[in-house]
């Protein structure tokens, strides 16, 4: 197989790598050895890999400014579009599996739930930018394409507050997504960073004065 | 007040009909004919507890007088289950973590402290508890606050047996209880998540209910660590988390005991926190639970209605007549 590029070759290896927690948890499923509570596990692992991507997709920008290796952009599609498959495999875990036969309970609990609410608004709000993440909607859109777009800050937000609003009281872990959270956005203030410059053309005569 | 059903429905109203099926089918299985069926609530003759495996399990096997059923014939926990998916934060939050570090609590020897409003107090060493106290085997339905259940066969006596022994005062209204605190032995309490130590309590008239159980062992045997051991306390219509694990003191008081739990968050967890699917967790419904119960492997089909005071409304109901229980939850 011929590809474009090192970046172009390397696309598959991530698709794949993005694809192995489902598979891991296909298995475990298949096999019988999600534990005791398997619905649960189901639920926490898919909801965790969600989170996890959403906040590598994040992560892709103060990379490309930290590290320089602006190609990195190149991935960002992929890890977005997989960020929104994994919360979208939560979400039918919880409401085929879990919920399963007890679905008037669903209106109320989206409703009512906090936790339940702001997860199914983060999922709400993924639609949108899955589907103009092609490039031709990138085009059609212009600059109001990167205006949507920052609608991935607070979805992954929304994503840290479900998991802190579902948890009972030890909150280090959702605490840990929420720094990660926080210095991702941090890491995109529009600080001045100091970009190597070409020293002027003139500098040895200014350096002698 | 709340109307309160007293009347059990029959399985078949509470659990989807697959499931129910499936249960027949192991109780056939197990070799039980309609007549342990019918048998039903508080019934003589309980389905036999499955035998936990002989060479992984450290407690010894225990002596128990009589089996009662108090479960409707429900389809058991296994053993692996029941003591690898705990909360017992003194050894750590995750689920497995009580079966994985609760390995040098050391439940030998034992001491319970006897204090309050009761005429003989002081200190009782596990030995003294158990003299000449007949051992009960009770299969119980286990609600857990966070909406999953399990059927548990203990093996201990009503806690009013000890109670009684103690003789309290007139004055004593309610029963407060102190879990053991050994950061040595108990590595998740290096992390505040809770104020430790961990406090139970019961109104006096709870706590002398026949159906509160001082637990000293499960599926035949003595208590591992992860469930509580030497000694914990089971309340089959509240839910998990009332149920104190390893528990060194025993107080009579007069008024409300300030309890773990209500300390952390009051208004998600009430000092009565009685089963009651018409009164959800602020964060989420207490409608229905997810049961982990028996060996078969199925995602689907595990949740079912929820009811109220875990199903033994006809036992305890009357304890709380007249009382608003959204307000007294």
């Amino acid at each position: 197989m011929a590809f474009r590029d090192r970046i172009a070759a390397f696309k598959p290896l991530v698709f794949v790598l993005c694809l192995l927690p489902l598979a891991h948890l296909a298995w475990d499923a298949v096999h019988g050895t999600l534990g005791t509570d398997p619905v649960a596990q189901l639920e926490h692992r898919s909801g965790d890999w969600a989170l996890r991507l959403l906040l590598a997709t994040l992560a892709i920008t103060p990379l490309r400014r930290i590290s320089g290796w602006h190609k990195a952009i190149r991935f960002r599609r992929m890890l977005g579009l997989f960020a929104f498959f994994y919360v979208s495999v939560h979400l039918a875990i919880y409401l085929a599996i879990d919920l399963g036969g007890f679905w008037s309970q669903l209106l109320g609990e989206i409703v009512k739930r906090p936790y339940i609410t702001v997860g199914f608004a983060a999922w709400l709000l993924l639609i949108p930018l899955a589907l103009t993440s092609t490039q031709k909607m990138m085009r059609r859109l212009g600059r109001r394409w990167q205006q949507l777009h920052r609608l991935a800050y607070l979805i992954a937000l929304l994503g840290v507050l479900h998991y802190f609003w579902l948890v009972k009281a030890d909150h280090r872990e959702p605490a840990l997504y929420l720094a990660i959270w926080v210095v991702l956005m941090c890491a995109r203030l529009p600080l001045k960073m100091p970009t190597p410059r070409r020293p002027p053309a003139n500098a040895a005569v200014l350096l002698k004065d | 007040m709340r109307r309160i059903r007293s009347k059990n429905p029959p399985p078949s109203a509470i659990t989807p009909e697959p499931v129910y099926r499936r249960r027949r089918e192991v109780l056939k299985l197990l070799g039980l004919g309609a007549t342990a069926l019918a048998a039903g609530c508080g019934s003589e003759a309980a389905p036999p507890t499955p035998a936990a495996p002989e060479t992984s399990v450290p407690g010894r096997p225990l002596t128990v007088g009589s089996h009662v059923d108090n479960a409707d014939g429900a389809v058991q926990t296994t053993f692996q289950d029941a003591t690898h998916y705990n909360n017992f934060y003194e050894f750590g939050t995750g689920k497995g973590d009580p079966a994985a570090n609760s390995g040098r609590f050391q439940p030998r020897p034992w001491s319970l402290e006897i204090a309050g409003l009761a005429e003989k107090t002081g200190h009782l060493t596990l030995e003294d508890i158990l003299k000449g106290q007949a051992l009960q085997e009770r299969i119980y339905r286990m609600r857990c606050v966070e909406a999953w259940s399990m059927v548990i066969p203990w093996a201990g006596f009503p806690l009013a047996d000890l109670l009684k022994r103690c003789k309290p005062l007139a004055s004593a209204k309610y029963v407060a209880f102190t879990t053991v605190e050994r950061p040595a032995q108990m590595p998740g309490l290096a992390y505040p998540v809770l104020d430790w130590p961990y406090r139970e309590g019961l109104r006096i008239d709870e706590a002398m209910h026949p159906l509160t159980l001082l637990a000293v062992g499960i599926y035949g045997r003595e208590l591992p660590n992860q469930n509580g051991a030497p000694l914990r306390l089971v309340v089959p219509w509240k839910y998990g988390f009332k149920g104190i694990k390893s528990i060194v003191k025993i107080e009579f008081v007069e008024r409300q005991p300030q309890t773990t739990w209500n300390m952390a968050a009051a208004d998600e967890y009430g000092f009565y926190s009685n089963v009651n699917p018409a009164v959800d967790h602020p964060r989420w419904s207490q409608k229905t639970e997810r049961r982990i119960a028996g060996t078969g492997f199925n995602l689907f089909g595990n949740r079912i209605a929820t009811l109220p005071f875990n199903g033994y409304a006809e036992q305890v109901a009357h304890l709380y007549a007249g009382m608003d229980l959204r307000k007294y939850f």
